[in-house]
This record gives structure tokens, C-alpha cells and sequence, in this order.
């Protein structure tokens, strides 16, 4: 990356890998901006500020961070408790933008979370890890500490009759904490089901109190939104939606990584101009534009937008923005078979499509990948995705995202299917790509 | 469960532990709220949870045993049966796939000796598959005990093995 410019990357501008800022350095880069002003200004006018700033959510559903906010009931926390919680969870395959975030920064974030704190004026906030993330973990522990320390956190926060105070929780590890009701059942020390919607967590979350979840990245948007104001932050973006946005990419790409851009940069951009394009004697194939979670798109669409709208019209989501690439020497089903596998392992267990239709799906997909299939097991394929798929007909969005890419693939890659069923035989070698073959 | 592995398993929880868990307790809505949390702390103390720790920390959080074990058996990384010294975690999500995991994974079976989800006769490595670590743009990718690893080629395996190994043996 280029000279970090807080004018244009406001997320990653202050990320330090080595070493994160410490209070004092954070401010002294222009810092804590953000919550000082909000604190000049009323909860109501906090929340109108992030709502036309065009903040959408960055955990993967694209809501508007500001609305969101505006659903808490009114009362100020002395009365009844609120929560702020971030949903560090991070455990969508092909996902890695928060890490960064804490290991690299960790005060924007608790920052971003007072900001919320004022604007629904709860005084308890949450940071939700994923329990793998041991130096994400570390850093975020040391911060909370520090910030306490230089009255950045706890009562009377820098004089202001503000108290706010954050508590640090490793998760026990699976995927489904990062839906946002399971994460709060999973705070409640149960186990981690989805719950049934309404109440919605802004009403009725945890322990039965009103609660704000949103995405690491999200709240790290926060503080430069109330420093700078709406119409820089509208100005950062390339489409309608305000912003940057982390982006990367996964798989054979020169240089995989992550990158801040402006909202609406197209993939062709960031694979090209910032992942190095494909690696030597790889095309691109198709791709998951946002994880595991999405639908596949062709390579003919290498040049869309990944804002909200555009991949949404093809077919697929912007989702979490990292997007992984199918090259053309690595058998599509093979890759299928890998995500259903992870789909299936990961249910909950709650509803009985998802608990008993994915591993399903697997083994079908596994019979075809050895050669062993017929043209029935297809059709079987295209039944289970059309039953299976469809938002509420489970608890949660776990379901419909298994099933993104799998109908998306059977569609895109209906004549790799073909051949598989035809030959007998996979002819990417064993699944993989034909380098290996050698 | 066998009894000869581990002497710790039956022993008493240690005192700062349960206090820890009480004002843990103490700071939540309902003192279950610590469940998780606690059984972590357990987890890090002996390395794994045994049946006699489990029921200790139940107690301390007013819980029952068979509620605190739903949850010690619902989540990846709490383990409920001894593991070796050091846990290698091999993602195996799909961006590592992608990269070639099975041939990274099939060298550290055969170096290890082991199956996946298995423990080496000596009791030095657990090798278990774990979802997607957030390091795909390092793919494949490995974590050993809080040590995070990658591009993890199969050639890669031998030295980071031994390296491990040899510094286990540094410390004991
Ligand atoms: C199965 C499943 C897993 C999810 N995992 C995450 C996650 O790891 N991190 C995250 O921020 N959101 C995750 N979400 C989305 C959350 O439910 C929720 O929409 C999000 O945290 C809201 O924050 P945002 O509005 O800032 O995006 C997941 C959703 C589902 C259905
Ligand atoms: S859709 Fe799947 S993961 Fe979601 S609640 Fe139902 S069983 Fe659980
Ligand atoms: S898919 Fe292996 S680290 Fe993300």
C-alpha cells in the first residue's frame, strides 16, 4: 500500500501491525476527533449524522448503520440497561478484513463503539472475538486497559458526564456466533442458536435489554464519519452508498491481501491494479464476490461494481467484500464440495432443512466429484437448493447462504457437471488443479 | 474417560480460579453469562476440561452440570477430552483449498504419524481441521498453539515441525 492518507483511508490510515497506536499517539494522529464532537451533540443528532453519512453495515446484510440505531427505544441506559456489541466473529471462509482492524488499531474501534454508546445512550459495550484471533485478542485487551487508563473509558469519560465501558469476549469458536442473535445467545453464556425475530436485538437483545450489533469494520467507520462530517464521507465513496471499503481477494492471485478503497471500486480494479491479476498460467474463472456466503459470479462480470446494488443485480451480494477466485485449472465442483462441507459442519442444528439437508448436499456432491454420479444426483442438487434456499424457512440466514453458491454453480459450471457424470471421473486431477496432476 | 493421562483432572479447582470466576459472575446480568469465559480459563490452566473442573466451575455459576457441558460440547475450541502439548489447528476452509491444504495436510499426517483429529503417541501434537482462520490471503494457513502460520507449503512442514518440537524440549 501506498502512504497511508486518513483523507482517503480512513480505516487502515492509522493500522500498525507491529505495534498499535496507544492513546496519546492515537490522538496526537487525530484521534478521539470523533467522539468529541459527538459528545457536543445530542443522541438524536448523532444518529441522524451517521444515517445520512450512507453507512451500510459491513458484516455482510448492508443495513443502514444510522437506521439501525434509530429502532433503540429512547430512555436514556440509567433507566434500563443497553448494549453496544461488535461482532468480531469473523469466521466466513475467504474473510479477513477485521483482524486487521484489531490487531492493527484497536482504539478506532472502541472509539466507533462510544460514538454509539452516546447515540443510544447505553453505557455497556462488547466486543465479541472470534476465540482464534489470540493477538487480535491480546492488543484489544491491552487497549481497553489503556484507554481506561488515559479516561477514554469508565465514568465521566474526559469530564463529560458520559460513562462508557467495554468488556472484551472470547468466543468458544463456531461460525454460527456471528449471526447477530446467536452471538448475543452465545453472550448469554448458551448455547449459540439463532433466535426468532421480533423482538429484534435493538429491542429486545441481550439479557432482554435493547442492543446495537454491528461489524468491526462498521463501528471503525464511525469516528472518522463524526470528525470529518457527511459530505466527506459521501465524497470518499464512487457510488451512492458513503465510504471506503476493505476489499480483497483470496486464491490464485499474485498478490492476495487487503485493500482500503473507495465504495464501488470494481473487482477488475482491485485484482489487477492492487492483487497483482492472476497468477502465471491461471485465468480467472468465476468468483464469490463477498465469502463463502455468496453467489458465484463468471468471469464476465470481472469488471463489476462491488457496491451494494451491482453484484446484488447479477445475482450474487456485495457481502463481507472479500471475494474469492475460482481459477481455471481447479475443478468447480471440488470447490462446491469444500464450501457445502464447511455449511454443513457449521449448522446449528435448529432447523431441520439445514441440519439435515446440507450433508446431504455434501455427499452428493462428493459421489459426483468421484465419478460415481448420475444425472439424478443433479437433479436431486437442483431440488435440495430449491427447497433449502429460500430466506425463512429457517431460523437464520445460515441456510440461504449454503445455498448461494451451490445454485449459482449448478447453473455456471452445467457442463463441468456434464462431463463429471459423462467420464465417470473428475478431470481436474482428484478435485484439484491440474498442476497437481503432473 | 481413562484416568492414568492426566492427574489434574480430579484435582480441586485452584482457589484464584473460582474467585476469578465469582467476580467474572459477579459482573454479569446472570452469573451463566461467564460460562464460556470461564470454561476458557479452565481450558488454558490444564488444557483441556475434565469432568471434575466442569462440575467445580458449574457450581460456582449456580449452573448444573449437564447445562454447563451443553455448552462445553457445543463450541470448536473447548475440548472435553485430553489434548497433546500443542494443538495444530490446519484450516481447511476454502481459500486454502484453493491453494492446496490436502497436500499440506497429507505431509503433516505423514510427518506427525497421525490422522486428523488425532494425537501423537508421545503427546506432543493434536492435529484438528478448523474453519477458516482469517489469514486466506496466507493460504494455507495453520495456527500452533496461539502461533499463526502461512502460505504453509508441504515442504514447509518438516522444519516448522521440528522447530516446535525442539523448543517444547527448550522449556521443559
Ligand atoms: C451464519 C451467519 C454468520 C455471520 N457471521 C458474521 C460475522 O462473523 N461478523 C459479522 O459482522 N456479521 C456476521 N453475520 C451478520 C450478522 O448477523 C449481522 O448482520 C451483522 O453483525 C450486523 O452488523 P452490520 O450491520 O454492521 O453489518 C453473520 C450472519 C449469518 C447468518
Ligand atoms: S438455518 Fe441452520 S444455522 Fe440457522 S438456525 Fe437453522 S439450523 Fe441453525
Ligand atoms: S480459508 Fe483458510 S484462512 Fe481463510
Amino acid at each position: 500500500m501506498t502512504t497511508p492518507n486518513p483523507e482517503k483511508q480512513p480505516l487502515t490510515a492509522l493500522v500498525n501491525r507491529e505495534a498499535p497506536l496507544d492513546p496519546a499517539q492515537y490522538e496526537a494522529r487525530g484521534g478521539w476527533r470523533g467522539i468529541r464532537r459527538a459528545l457536543t451533540m445530542s443522541p438524536d443528532e448523532v444518529i441522524e449524522e451517521v444515517k445520512n453519512s450512507k453507512l451500510r453495515g459491513r458484516g455482510g446484510a448492508g443495513f443502514n448503520t444510522g437506521l439501525k440505531w434509530s429502532f433503540v427505544p429512547k430512555e436514556p441506559a440509567k433507566d434500563r440497561l443497553k448494549y453496544v456489541v461488535a461482532n468480531g466473529d469473523e469466521m466466513e471462509p475467504g474473510t479477513f478484513k477485521d483482524r486487521i482492524l484489531v490487531e492493527g488499531n484497536p482504539l478506532q474501534l472502541i472509539e466507533g463503539m462510544m460514538i454509539t454508546g452516546h447515540a443510544i445512550q447505553a453505557d455497556h459495550g462488547i466486543i465479541f472475538l472470534r476465540g482464534e484471533y489470540h493477538l487480535g485478542l491480546e492488543r484489544l485487551q491491552k487497549a481497553v486497559i489503556q484507554a481506561r487508563e488515559a479516561g477514554w473509558l469508565g465514568k465521566n469519560i474526559q469530564g463529560s458526564g458520559f460513562d462508557f465501558d467495554i468488556h472484551v469476549h472470547p468466543s468458544g469458536g463456531r461460525y454460527i456466533c456471528g449471526e447477530e442473535t446467536a452471538l448475543i445467545t452465545a453472550l448469554e453464556g448458551r448455547r449459540a442458536n439463532p433466535r426468532s425475530k421480533p423482538p429484534f436485538p435493538q429491542v429486545g437483545g441481550l439479557w432482554g435489554a435493547p442492543t446495537v450489533v454491528n461489524n468491526i469494520e462498521t463501528f471503525s467507520n464511525v469516528p472518522p464519519i463524526l470528525a470529518n462530517g457527511n459530505d466527506w464521507y459521501l465524497g470518499l465513496s464512487n457510488c451512492e452508498d458513503g465510504g471506503t471499503k476493505l476489499y480483497g481477494v483470496s486464491g490464485r492471485a499474485k498478490n492476495p491481501g487487503v485493500f482500503e478503497l473507495p465504495l464501488g471500486t470494481s473487482l477488475g480494479v482491485i485484482l489487477n491494479e492492487y492483487a497483482g491479476g492472476m497468477q502465471d498460467g491461471y485465468k480467472l474463472r468465476a468468483f464469490l464476490p463477498g465469502g463463502a456466503s455468496t453467489a458465484f459470479l463468471g468471469a464476465e462480470h470481472e469488471n463489476i461494481l462491488m457496491d451494494y446494488p451491482s453484484p446484488e443485480k447479477a445475482g450474487s451480494r456485495l457481502g463481507t467484500g472479500l471475494a474469492i477466485l475460482l481459477d481455471d485449472r481447479t475443478c468447480p465442483i471440488g470447490m462446491l464440495k469444500n464450501l457445502e462441507h464447511f455449511f454443513a459442519q457449521e449448522s446449528c442444528g435448529w432447523c431441520t432443512p439445514c441440519r439435515d439437508g446440507l450433508p446431504w448436499v455434501e455427499r452428493l456432491l462428493n459421489v459426483i466429484e468421484d465419478g460415481k454420479g448420475t444425472q439424478e444426483d443433479i437433479d436431486r442438487l437442483h431440488d435440495a437448493a430449491r427447497m433449502i434456499g429460500p430466506m425463512g424457512r429457517t431460523f437464520c440466514a445460515h441456510a440461504p447462504g449454503a445455498i448461494a453458491p451451490l445454485s449459482s454453480g449448478l447453473t455456471l459450471f452445467a457442463e463441468d457437471f456434464q462431463r463429471h457424470i459423462r467420464q465417470q471421473r473428475c478431470t481436474f486431477s482428484q478435485g484439484r488443479s491440474a498442476e497437481q496432476a503432473a | 474417560m481413562s484416568t492414568a493421562d492426566n492427574t489434574a483432572q480430579n484435582a480441586e479447582l485452584p482457589s484464584d480460579l473460582v474467585q476469578t470466576f465469582r467476580d467474572m459472575a459477579a459482573h454479569e446480568h446472570h452469573a451463566r453469562g461467564a460460562s464460556i469465559e470461564a470454561l476458557r480459563l479452565v481450558q488454558e490452566r490444564f488444557g483441556w476440561i475434565s469432568d471434575a473442573h466442569l462440575a467445580q466451575t458449574a457450581q460456582v455459576l449456580g449452573m448444573t452440570p449437564a447445562d454447563l457441558d451443553g455448552i462445553a460440547t457445543y463450541f470448536n475450541l473447548l475440548f472435553r477430552k485430553p489434548v497433546g502439548k500443542n494443538v495444530i489447528m490446519l484450516c481447511d476452509s476454502v481459500s486454502c483449498w484453493l491453494m492446496g491444504q490436502e497436500q499440506t495436510r497429507d505431509r503433516l499426517c505423514k510427518k506427525l504419524q497421525i490422522k486428523m483429529g488425532e494425537t501423537t503417541s508421545d503427546g506432543e501434537f493434536t492435529l484438528l481441521p478448523i474453519v477458516c482462520l482469517g489469514h486466506c490471503d496466507h493460504a494455507p494457513a495453520m495456527l500452533i498453539g496461539k502461533e499463526l502460520y502461512g502460505p504453509v507449503r508441504p515442504e514447509d512442514i518438516d522444519a516448522i515441525i521440528d522447530d516446535v518440537r525442539s523448543k517444547n524440549h527448550d522449556h521443559a
